[in-house]
C-alpha cells in the first residue's frame, strides 16, 4: 500500500535504481499491430537467448507499447540507460532476434535493421501523451511509477483544492479530444457545480471511426496514465466512480485495462481513501458491442445502463442527468491521458504547445495510401502538409497525393489546395471537414471520391439507430443515390436530390452521428464535384 | 443442455453476482455467455433474463442491437476480413468478393458443412497492416488476393 507522495517518490526512486542496476535494456513493440506480426515470438526468442548467453545482469528484456512507426514493426529498440541513447530496429522478424544478439553481444549493432531516427518522423513529433509508449511496460505499474506515474494524483491529494485542479485544466486550454472539441475544463466544471451525493466520470474507449486506432494504443501502451487522468477528474467533480467504455474489439486493451486497475487497487492507488485522504475513487471497465452510435455520449451511457444504445435529445445535459440520472462527466481516452502531464507542469506549461484557440498536442493514426502508416503526435496548428510529406513520407509507389479524410464517417475530404492549412479544430471545421478523433486517411490519384463517400454513407446507414427517421430513411437514401454515382448510372436529378437530401438529413437528425453523415459527401461534392458530374449518364445529362 | 448440469452456465452467472444482478449487467453477462457458449442461443437468453429479472424481449433486443453478438452458431472456422477504412482504401471488398466467390457464401454466412463462417468487422485497430483478415483469432496483414485465398486453404486443411 501506498500511503502517501513520500511513499510513492520512494516506490519511485527504489524502482529507478533497480532498473540502472541493469544498464541496457531490449525493448520489444507489444502493440497490437506488432503482436499480430510475432511480437510475441521474438520476445521470448530475445529473452531466452540473453538468458543463454548469460547477459541478464547487463541486459533486460522488456515488452512495451506502440511507439507509433507501426508501417515498420516489429520494432525492438536498445537503450543504454546510463547514457540516455537508443538504438532502433526495424522490421525484425523472429530469425532476426539471434543476428541481433549476436551483433548486441559482441558491442556491435545490426546495422541492416537499423531504423533512422533522425528522420522526419521522429524529430517533428512532440510527445505529451504519448510520453511513455514504447518506454514503459503497460503490465507493470511501478514501471508506469518510476516515469513520474500518479505523482500528479497524490500532489494533488496531498497538496491542492478541487478547484485547483479544476483551475489549471481551464488554463491549459485542453479541447475534448473525441471530436467536438467542447472545452474540458468547462465540462469538468459544471458537474463540479452541481450539488449531488452521487456523480460519475466515464472514459469513452469506444473508438468507433473505422480506420482510427488512437485510442486503442493509448490503452494498451499506458493504461494507468487513463486510470490517472479519471481520478483527477473524479477529484475535481466530485465523483467516486469511473468506468471506462471500451468497445469489445479491443480485447488487449481490456485486458490491459483490468490488469491496471487490479494493480492500482493493491497498491491502495484506488479503492477508499486514497493517499490516506478523505478521496475515495474506483474505475470499472465496461464492454461495447460493436455498435458506432455507443461513441455517442448519450447512447454511451444508456449502453452501461444495460440499454440498446440510443441517443437522446439533450437537455437534459450529462453535468446534470448522465449515467443513471447522476451528474456525470464523459471525455474521451486521450482527453483524460492528457491530464496527468498538465496538472504535473501546469495548465501554463501546456497552453505552450500547439494554438491559442487549440493548445496542446494531438496524436494522428495516419493509413491509407502513405509511407510511414502509423500513429503520431504533433502540435495542434502544424499544417497538414508537414504532417502528410514530412512526418507521414508521402504517398508510396510515386503517385500523387489527392486528399486525406480526417473525422471518419463524419468528417471530410481534403484535397491538395488546402494542404498548408494549419491542423485545428476551426481550420478544419472551415474546410468542411472535422478533426475528428484523429484518423487521417490520405488517398492518392486512383482513389475514387465518389467510392468514399458512398462508403461512409453505407457504414453509416448500416449504423443509424434507427430511432428517427431523418437519418434511418435519409442514409439509406443517399446510399442508394450514391450507389448510382458509383455505378455512373445517376441523372442530374440525381445530384439536386443527393445536395437536398444531404441538408435535410443534417438538419433534422437527432443524435451526431445522423447529423454529421452527409459531410463525407458534402465534402467531396464541394471539391471533387466533376467526379459527381462525370458519374451522370451522357443521355441523362 | 440443462442450467442445472451444465457448468457454462455458472461462468454466465459469475459475471451477473459481480455485478449484483443489476439489470444493467446484461450486456456484460451476453459477453460472458457468448465467450463460453460461441454464441447466444435462445435457452441462454432466457436464463440471463430470469435471472436479471428482464423481460426476454429486452434480452432479445439488446442481444441483437449489438454486432459483436452473435445469435447463430459459427462455422468450426471464422475467417473475418476487416471492412474498415483504411483496408476498404487498400481493397479489401476485392478480398471479400474473392472469398465469397471461393466458399460460395455471402459475408456473415457459414458454409453448409459448417466448416467456415465468412464475416466482417469495423476496423480491428491494425490499420498500418491493411488490408487485414483474421484467420481463426490470427491476424494476418498486407494481404493480396492470392494469399487471402491461400490463407484461407490452409486454415481449413
Ligand atoms: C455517432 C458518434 C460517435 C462517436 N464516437 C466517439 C468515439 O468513438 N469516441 C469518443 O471519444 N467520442 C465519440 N463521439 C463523441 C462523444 O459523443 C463525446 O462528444 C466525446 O466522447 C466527449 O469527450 P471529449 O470532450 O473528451 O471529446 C461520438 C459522437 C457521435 C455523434
Ligand atoms: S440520428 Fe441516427 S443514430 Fe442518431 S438517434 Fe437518429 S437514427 Fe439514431
Ligand atoms: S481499417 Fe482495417 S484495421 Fe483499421
Amino acid at each position: 500500500m501506498i500511503r502517501s507522495l513520500e511513499e510513492l517518490q520512494e516506490l519511485a526512486e527504489k524502482k529507478r535504481c533497480d532498473d540502472e542496476a541493469c544498464k541496457e535494456e531490449l525493448r520489444v513493440c507489444i502493440g497490437s499491430t506488432c503482436l499480430s506480426l510475432g511480437a510475441e515470438a521474438i520476445q521470448k526468442e530475445l529473452d531466452s537467448g540473453v538468458k543463454a548467453r548469460g547477459l541478464e545482469k547487463r541486459c533486460r528484456v522488456k515488452g512495451v507499447g506502440c511507439n507509433g512507426l507501426c508501417a515498420a514493426g516489429v520494432l525492438v529498440s536498445q537503450v543504454n540507460k546510463a547514457s540516455g541513447t537508443e538504438i532502433l530496429f526495424e522490421s525484425i522478424t523472429e530469425s532476426d532476434a539471434k543476428a541481433l544478439l549476436d551483433a548486441y553481444e559482441t558491442g556491435a549493432v545490426l546495422e541492416s535493421k537499423r531504423s533512422d531516427t533522425t528522420r522526419a518522423f521522429f524529430t517533428k513529433q512532440k510527445k505529451i501523451v504519448l510520453e511513455n509508449a514504447g518506454y514503459i511496460d503497460p503490465d507493470d505499474i511501478e514501471d508506469y511509477i518510476a516515469h513520474q506515474g500518479y505523482a500528479a494524483l497524490f500532489d494533488t491529494l496531498t497538496n491542492a483544492l478541487p478547484g485547483e485542479v479544476l483551475d489549471e485544466v481551464k488554463l491549459s486550454g485542453l479541447r475534448g479530444r473525441g471530436g467536438g472539441g467542447y472545452p474540458t475544463g468547462l465540462k469538468w466544471e459544471s458537474v463540479a457545480k452541481v450539488e449531488s451525493e452521487v456523480k460519475y466520470i466515464v472514459c469513452n474507449g469506444d473508438e468507433g471511426d473505422p480506420g482510427a486506432f488512437m485510442d486503442r494504443a493509448i490503452m494498451e501502451a499506458d493504461p494507468h496514465r487513463i486510470l490517472e487522468g479519471m481520478a483527477l477528474a473524479g477529484y475535481a467533480c466530485g465523483a467516486e466512480q469511473g468506468y471506462i467504455y471500451v468497445r469489445a474489439e479491443y480485447p488487449m486493451a481490456v485486458e490491459k485495462l483490468n490488469r491496471a486497475i487490479k494493480q492500482a487497487r493493491q497498491l491502495g492507488i484506488l479503492g477508499r481513501h486514497i493517499a490516506d485522504s478523505g478521496f475515495s475513487f474506483d474505475v470499472e471497465v465496461r464492454l461495447g458491442g460493436g455498435a458506432f452510435v455507443c461513441g455517442e455520449a448519450t447512447a454511451l451511457i444508456t449502453s452501461i445502463e444495460g440499454n440498446r444504445g440510443h441517443p437522446r435529445q439533450k437537455p437534459p445535459h450529462l453535468s446534470d442527468s448522465g449515467l443513471w440520472n447522476a451528474p456525470t462527466v464523459l471525455n474521451n481516452v486521450e482527453t483524460f491521458a492528457n491530464i496527468p502531464p498538465i496538472i504535473r507542469n501546469g495548465g501554463a506549461w501546456y497552453r505552450g504547445f500547439g494554438t491559442e484557440k487549440s493548445p496542446g498536442t494531438k496524436v494522428f493514426a495516419l493509413t491509407g495510401q502513405i509511407v510511414n502508416t502509423g500513429l503520431v503526435e504533433v502540435p495542434m496548428g502544424m499544417s497538414l502538409r508537414e504532417i502528410i510529406e514530412e512526418i507521414g513520407g508521402g504517398i508510396p509507389d510515386g503517385k500523387k497525393f489527392k486528399a486525406v479524410q480526417t473525422g471518419g464517417p463524419s468528417g471530410g475530404c481534403i484535397p491538395e489546395q488546402h494542404m498548408d492549412t494549419p491542423v485545428d479544430y476551426d481550420s478544419l471545421k472551415s474546410l468542411g471537414s472535422i478533426m475528428g478523433s484523429g484518423g487521417m486517411i490520405v488517398m492518392d490519384e486512383d482513389s475514387s471520391m465518389v467510392e468514399v463517400a458512398r462508403f461512409f454513407m453505407e457504414f453509416c446507414q448500416s449504423e443509424s439507430c434507427g430511432k428517427c427517421a431523418p437519418c434511418r430513411v435519409g442514409t439509406t437514401e443517399l446510399s442508394k443515390i450514391l450507389g448510382k454515382f458509383s455505378r455512373k448510372e445517376a441523372t442530374a436529378r440525381d445530384l439536386d436530390q443527393l445536395r437536398d437530401l444531404c441538408e435535410v438529413v443534417k438538419e433534422t437528425s437527432l443524435c451526431g452521428l445522423g447529423q454529421t453523415a452527409p459531410n463525407p459527401v458534402t465534402s467531396t461534392l464541394k471539391y471533387f464535384e466533376s467526379e459527381y458530374l462525370d458519374a451522370i449518364r451522357k443521355e441523362n445529362a | 443442455m440443462s442450467v442445472d448440469t451444465d457448468a457454462r452456465f455458472k461462468m454466465v452467472e459469475k459475471t451477473m453476482k459481480k455485478l449484483g444482478y443489476d439489470r444493467s449487467a446484461l450486456i456484460e453477462s451476453l459477453h460472458t455467455a457468448q465467450e463460453t457458449f460461441g454464441y447466444l442461443e435462445p435457452e441462454v437468453l432466457k436464463y440471463i433474463a430470469r435471472k436479471l429479472r428482464l423481460p426476454f424481449s429486452k434480452v432479445y433486443g439488446v442481444a441483437t442491437f449489438y454486432h459483436f453478438f452473435r445469435l447463430k452458431p459459427k462455422g468450426k472456422h471464422t475467417l473475418v476480413v476487416c471492412m474498415g477504412t483504411a483496408c476498404y482504401i487498400k481493397g479489401a471488398n476485392k478480398l471479400l468478393d474473392k472469398l465469397e466467390a471461393r466458399f460460395g457464401i455471402k459475408a456473415g454466412e457459414t458454409t453448409k458443412d459448417d466448416l467456415l463462417s465468412l464475416l466482417t468487422a469495423r476496423c480491428v485497430g491494425s490499420c498500418s497492416l491493411a488490408p487485414i483478415a483474421i484467420y481463426d483469432n490470427r491476424p494476418v496483414g498486407k494481404l493480396d488476393e492470392e494469399r487471402t485465398l491461400a490463407e484461407a486453404e490452409g486454415m481449413l486443411s
